[in-house]
């Protein structure tokens, strides 16, 4: 009977420090959460409160009685943030699609046709994948520079075209697709350039998919490159935009518009994550790092 | 079989003009640039080869304030942000309910625009003549004083860097060791759950060393990213970093090479060579550590 009770109160006891622990784990993440969530909760907010109201705030609110959509007219008139978003996206597309071309047809060379010195030229192809953007960036600031291309979309897009990882990714995803589906192409006749948009491209789309997203949110945040080439507000990308909104944006200090620009500038990458998180969470885990 | 040659070759020609072009001349002539004294980017000519511009660069206050920025950034951050994202990934990985959401809230960052969010960051922390700003607001509930993060003394602006560089380098971090978490095979708890080995002794012993390849792979490139630090930097604190006295090595660079302190692309070629010779000795350490230490 003794021994019993004791059994019992240890299961017991067990089963609550279990409680405990969950119920601090719950906690500690929702604590992390919050962190994370609580910038974008206060930059919507900032957004949709009245000038006058924020600066009349000697303690901010949580919440606004009176939200207003003037700081995202103000946003879209005082300063040209249209034609940033506009830039910003003729940027993203052009450069997204010259790097599915190049990298395409450079996978493909690397996964499935025969040349001599491929295996030395992709070795050196890897190579490339370990040289810091920062030591290059110098040269080729001079190199767009001489050929007058400063504020110009092509100066903007063709150093930032390459990139060598993904035709690593892309080429192993096509080493993948068994031999004997090329050999059957070939005995049909068909030609390589063919069998590769016809058969690999459409096998291999999840791939192609996950370097697009990927490059899109690259283009879409750079500001380095974008900031060195341009100093045209007409050719400003949104980094640079919300930058110079910063230093000298509204001719006085506006921070509801402020944050309205940074609201407009943040939503489009935020839709994309949330339709593709899944294939972007496990795209980034493949091998992205940020920056 | 002659044509097969030049095929080849013709489906790789678009990438090797880019790469040559943006990525392999660049390299080799940064090299050369850092060792022409006295260029003049208006001319194009210089006026003796050597190390004049090394030892400028390693003389300059600025160049030094930089290097002392980087290092407590990276200091504090790659450990700091490192071992949070173990604690928060052994949460997630020990719940069910919510995993998913959990996960893809966590992983916000990672998608938004570093500038853009550092404004944010900057209106949190940032007093004014109107209102101290939301975090003085907190710490005021604990008795401190208002202080300014932004203006203000250089520790208090240290931490909203470092805070900020957390915050933005966590979802990879997260990511990463979630599923090295989940890839640890399951019969190594089983049999010390029936040994009854204590949860923290399980950790130490089990789980770490699974994953310590992973967690080396971070903490290498964690130091890489930290080094590289800037855009963080000028989200918080605008583009003059310099009198901010926040600037950071590769901001340093950047500077030299335009703006208004630009024009001399030689130092900033010295600077960047600098910022490399670092990154790669430390990385090679780093390499030997994980040798001695890690689990294959």
């Amino acid at each position: 009977m003794n021994t019993n009770l004791n059994f019992e109160q240890i299961e017991q006891r067990t089963r609550t420090r279990k409680r405990w622990l969950r119920g601090f784990t719950y906690l500690f993440l929702t604590l992390w959460a919050v962190v994370v969530l609580f910038p974008f909760y206060w930059m919507l907010l900032t957004s949709i409160k009245s000038y006058s109201s924020y600066n009349a705030e000697y303690v901010p609110t949580f919440f606004t009685a009176n939200p207003t959509i003037q700081n995202y007219l103000d946003a879209f008139t005082a300063v040209p943030l249209a034609q940033y978003l506009l830039n910003t996206l003729v940027f993203t597309v052009v450069t997204t699609a010259i790097m599915l071309i190049v990298t395409i047809l450079a996978a493909f060379a690397f996964a499935r046709l025969q040349f001599r010195g491929k295996d030395l030229a992709f070795t050196l192809f890897l190579a490339l994948m370990m040289i810091p953007s920062e030591l290059v960036v110098i040269t080729n600031f001079v190199t767009i520079t001489n050929l007058d291309l400063r504020n110009s979309f092509l100066g903007l897009i063709l150093p930032s075209v390459t990139s060598v990882f993904y035709i690593y990714l892309l080429r192993e995803n096509f080493a993948q697709i068994p031999d004997e589906l090329y050999y059957a192409a070939k005995v049909d006749g068909t030609s390589d350039f063919k069998y590769l948009t016809k058969v690999l491209i459409p096998i291999c789309r999840p791939t192609i998919i996950t370097i697009t997203i990927l490059k899109v949110i690259e283009c879409w945040n750079s500001y380095v490159w974008p900031r060195l080439i341009t100093d045209d507000p007409a050719y400003f990308l949104v980094s640079n935009g919300i930058q110079s909104i910063r230093e000298n944006g509204f001719g006085r200090e506006n921070i509801p518009a402020m944050m309205a620009a940074v609201v407009v500038i943040s939503v489009p990458l935020i839709l994309l994550f949330l339709i593709f998180h899944k294939k972007i969470m496990a795209g980034v885990s493949r091998g992205g790092t940020k920056g | 079989m002659e044509k097969n040659q030049k095929k080849g070759w013709l489906y790789l020609l678009p990438a090797m003009l880019f790469l040559g072009a943006f990525l392999v001349y660049p390299l080799i002539d940064v090299f050369i640039y850092s060792f022409e004294e006295g260029y003049n980017s208006a001319s194009q000519t210089f006026f003796g080869v050597g190390l004049y511009n090394y030892s400028y660069v390693l003389h300059d206050p600025y160049f030094l304030q930089a290097l002392k920025n980087t290092f407590l950034l990276v200091v504090i951050t790659v450990p700091l942000s490192t071992g949070f994202a173990l604690l928060i990934s052994a949460g997630l990985s020990s719940i069910q309910k919510l995993r998913d959401l959990y996960q893809t809230v966590y992983f916000l960052p990672y998608v938004t625009n570093t500038l853009a969010v550092g404004l944010v960051f900057m209106i949190l922390f940032k007093k004014t003549p109107y209102t101290d700003g939301l975090v003085n607001l907190i710490l005021g509930l604990f008795g401190m004083a208002p202080i300014d993060f932004i203006t203000g003394p250089y520790w208090a602006k240290m931490f909203v860097l470092c805070f900020y560089t957390i915050w933005v380098v966590m979802p990879f971090k997260i990511l990463i060791l979630t599923s090295a978490l989940a890839s640890v095979n399951q019969d190594y708890y089983n049999a010390a759950r029936i040994d009854g080995t204590p949860r923290l002794r399980i950790f130490t012993r089990i789980t770490l060393p699974l994953i310590s390849p992973t967690l080396f792979y971070l903490i290498i490139t964690g130091f890489i990213g930290a080094f590289k630090a800037y855009s963080d930097a000028v989200a918080l604190f605008g583009t003059d970093l310099n009198a901010a006295e926040m600037n950071t090595i590769v901001g340093y660079v950047y500077d030299m090479l335009y703006g208004n302190s630009g024009g001399y692309p030689s130092y900033a070629s010295a600077a960047a060579i600098l910022l490399f010779a670092i990154v790669l000795t430390i990385t090679c350490i780093n390499l030997l550590i994980s040798k001695k230490h890690v689990h294959y």
